[in-house]
């Protein structure tokens, strides 16, 4: 038995006290730590999962037209003002070669084309105007899934048939079977048949969205054989910027990441994780103190037995880690009975608090890495609280110490 | 042990300096049981906390085992302490934490960091030498007055030191008791040939030493059985 933890364990157990006041200090605040952390986690991925759910990860679209840059001489005067040109059906052409270019990238892991444009839904003398967005559907449910946004009908796409959102179908009177007439601003008109009713989550979408077969949305919206918007799901969602930047290089179009589409979430997100951040430092410095205050009161308790074990011999060095030894101790059996309180609050709150339909208001994403990292960085915070402690435990004088 | 014009002094700065021990000649032989006598504030803890490598002598040079003391670090003098010198104090001093085989065990615990279980082995013999076999896995606390002080006396053997201090290791004790463990370092004096210094106030206990050494003063005095060192009288 090595002399440090046979000592370190003796006296921790001795001053049984003090030692189970440390450790429920260290459980509370690693349990708050866990608990913030998995809560909050817990609710971004669930806030991101429902804002992407209707989103690629980064969508190509047709680099801008814009106009040439006049040439002025040194001395000239502007005599015009050339206005910002329209970007008029600008489409993609040749685009199965991007498909198919963009599929072999690194982080990719699915591609999807999508042709879509403004038209107008109408049945029996109700008109909505709505976005028709032609795509082969097994592409695109591998980027945007919609097996669970499935209300009514089947997730099929055969010629002649048309999945729209449930706002739209109740407006129109429509259910799976039923018929309408979709038209667009170029004079194309066609008759389909309802296939599925979908529930994107939002409101707005449901009322609008309508989906085709790309080939029918290509002829409806005379694009030919051109598609507008190409979407991209990333292996590795938060990589998604440098992804864009990588795929806008290669194909030479415009490519928009899912967070520069959702700028305002992305900074949300940055500030609510500044903020647990800030509460999780501020936790580990009371933590940190809590260790130090209660072990320095242990050494000048146990002044006396340092100055013994020092007169009989012990190094300063070996006193010094008894103490170390503590904090660590402390801090990493803290970190466990912390992590399990954590996980237990968290838990409850997840199944108690719960929304309408059911799902948990709170999410918590708790995962092993979690407790592996507090467990370190736990006892590691113990070892350093214990630090000043343990340097004036291994600076006692033992002729003070002993005399008292 | 050899000590040569040993002084030390207190304060110095703001406070007056105070010189507590005005050049102290001494020598241990090996082997010897001696007896340290002197009124309090002769300075006879700073003698002893001095000969025990817990203090520095402000002057003056200290030998012990043949090496010499002077300028070496805190971590070379505990080595040093560890080594050679075992330590018996007024008030037994046991770990509370410890049982009494793990505080005799102690010494050689702290020192090499580990023990084996011949270094277990040794312990118990120790103990069942002065007669507490059976009260090895018992707590300080468990322990008698008399008890406690005879777990004191065998740790501070373990590491077999060439000297022990002991600082009025009867102190606290009744006067049978006292008798007992005087008795008891009279017997591991003449069994292991281990050398003592111990202090005491007591002048019968003192009196079945075969040599005293009284200081006065901060002083040595002449004590007649062996030559006391010769500038003992003055500085």
């Amino acid at each position: 038995m090595n002399f440090v933890w046979m000592v370190a364990w003796r006296l921790l157990r001795e001053g049984r006290f003090q030692t189970a006041l440390i450790l429920a200090g260290v459980s509370i605040g690693v349990g708050v730590i866990v608990y913030i952390t998995a809560i909050v986690s817990g609710l971004q991925a669930n806030i991101i999962e429902r804002t992407l759910s209707t989103q690629a990860h980064v969508v190509l679209r047709p680099a801008d037209i814009v106009n040439q840059a006049p040439l002025t001489v040194p001395g000239s005067v502007k005599l015009a003002d050339i206005a910002k040109r329209t970007q008029r059906e600008n489409t993609i052409a040749n685009w199965g070669g991007i498909v198919a270019r963009v599929r072999g990238m690194p982080n990719v892991s699915a591609v999807a084309a999508m042709a879509s444009g403004p038209g107008v839904a109408q049945q029996g003398g109700v008109r909505k105007s709505v976005v028709l967005m032609g795509v082969e559907l097994e592409d695109y449910q591998q980027v945007v899934r919609l097996d669970n946004k499935l209300q009514a009908g089947r997730l099929l796409l055969p010629t002649g048939t048309a999945l729209i959102g449930k706002e739209l179908a109740a407006d129109l009177g429509l259910q799976p079977g039923g018929r309408l007439r979709v038209q667009t601003a170029t004079g194309g008109s066609q008759s389909v048949t309802v296939g599925a009713v979908l529930d994107f989550g939002l409101k707005d979408l449901n009322k609008r969205w309508v989906l085709l077969p790309l080939r029918e949305a290509q002829n409806l919206l005379g694009f030919q054989r051109d598609v507008t918007e190409i979407y991209v799901k990333s292996e590795r969602l938060f990589e998604a910027e440098s992804l864009a930047a990588n795929l806008a290089l290669v194909t030479g179009l415009t490519a928009d990441s899912w967070q520069s589409s959702n700028g305002q979430l992305v900074t949300a997100l940055k500030s609510q994780t500044a903020s647990s951040l800030m509460i999780r430092v501020f936790v580990t410095f009371a933590v940190a103190l809590g260790i130090a205050s209660v072990l320095v009161v242990s050494v000048v308790q146990r002044q006396r037995e340092i100055g013994i074990l020092r007169a009989m011999g012990t190094p300063a060095s070996r006193i010094l880690a008894v103490f170390l030894l503590q904090g660590g101790l402390v801090g990493l059996f803290g970190s466990l009975f912390g992590s399990l309180l954590g996980a237990v609050m968290a838990e409850g709150i997840s199944r108690m608090a719960k929304t309408e339909d059911g799902s948990p208001l709170f999410p918590v994403a708790l995962d092993g890495e979690l407790f592996v990292t507090t467990a370190l960085i736990a006892t590691l915070v113990g070892v350093l609280a214990a630090l000043l402690p343990a340097l004036r435990a291994a600076r006692l004088d033992p002729v003070v110490a002993i005399r008292g | 042990m050899t000590l040569e014009g040993v002084k030390k002094s207190y304060g110095g700065g703001k406070s007056p300096l105070v010189e507590v021990l005005h050049g102290i000649e001494l020598q241990l032989v090996e082997g010897e049981f001696a007896a340290l006598l002197g009124p309090s504030g002769s300075g006879k803890s700073t003698l002893l906390n001095i000969m025990g490598l817990l203090e520095t002598p402000t002057a003056g040079e200290l030998h012990i085992a043949g090496t010499a003391t002077a300028g070496l670090d805190d971590a070379a003098r505990t080595a040093l302490r560890n080594r050679y010198l075992g330590f018996v104090f007024q008030f037994h001093h046991l770990l509370p934490a410890f049982s009494a085989l793990e505080n005799v065990m102690m010494p050689l615990f702290a020192g090499q960091g580990r023990v084996t279980p011949q270094d277990r082995q040794r312990a118990a013999m120790l103990l069942q030498r002065v007669g507490l076999a059976d009260h090895a896995a018992k707590r300080p606390v468990q322990l008698s007055g008399g008890q406690q002080q005879r777990v004191a006396i065998v740790r501070a053997l373990m590491n077999r030191p060439r000297l022990v201090l002991a600082d009025e290791p009867t102190g606290n004790l009744d006067t049978q008791t006292a008798d007992e463990v005087f008795a008891l370092l009279h017997e591991l004096n003449r069994e292991d040939g281990t050398t003592f210094l111990i202090v005491t106030h007591d002048q019968r206990l003192a009196d079945g030493c075969p040599r005293q050494i009284r200081l006065l003063d901060g002083r040595l005095q002449p004590d007649g059985l062996l030559s006391p060192a010769p500038s003992a009288s003055g500085r």
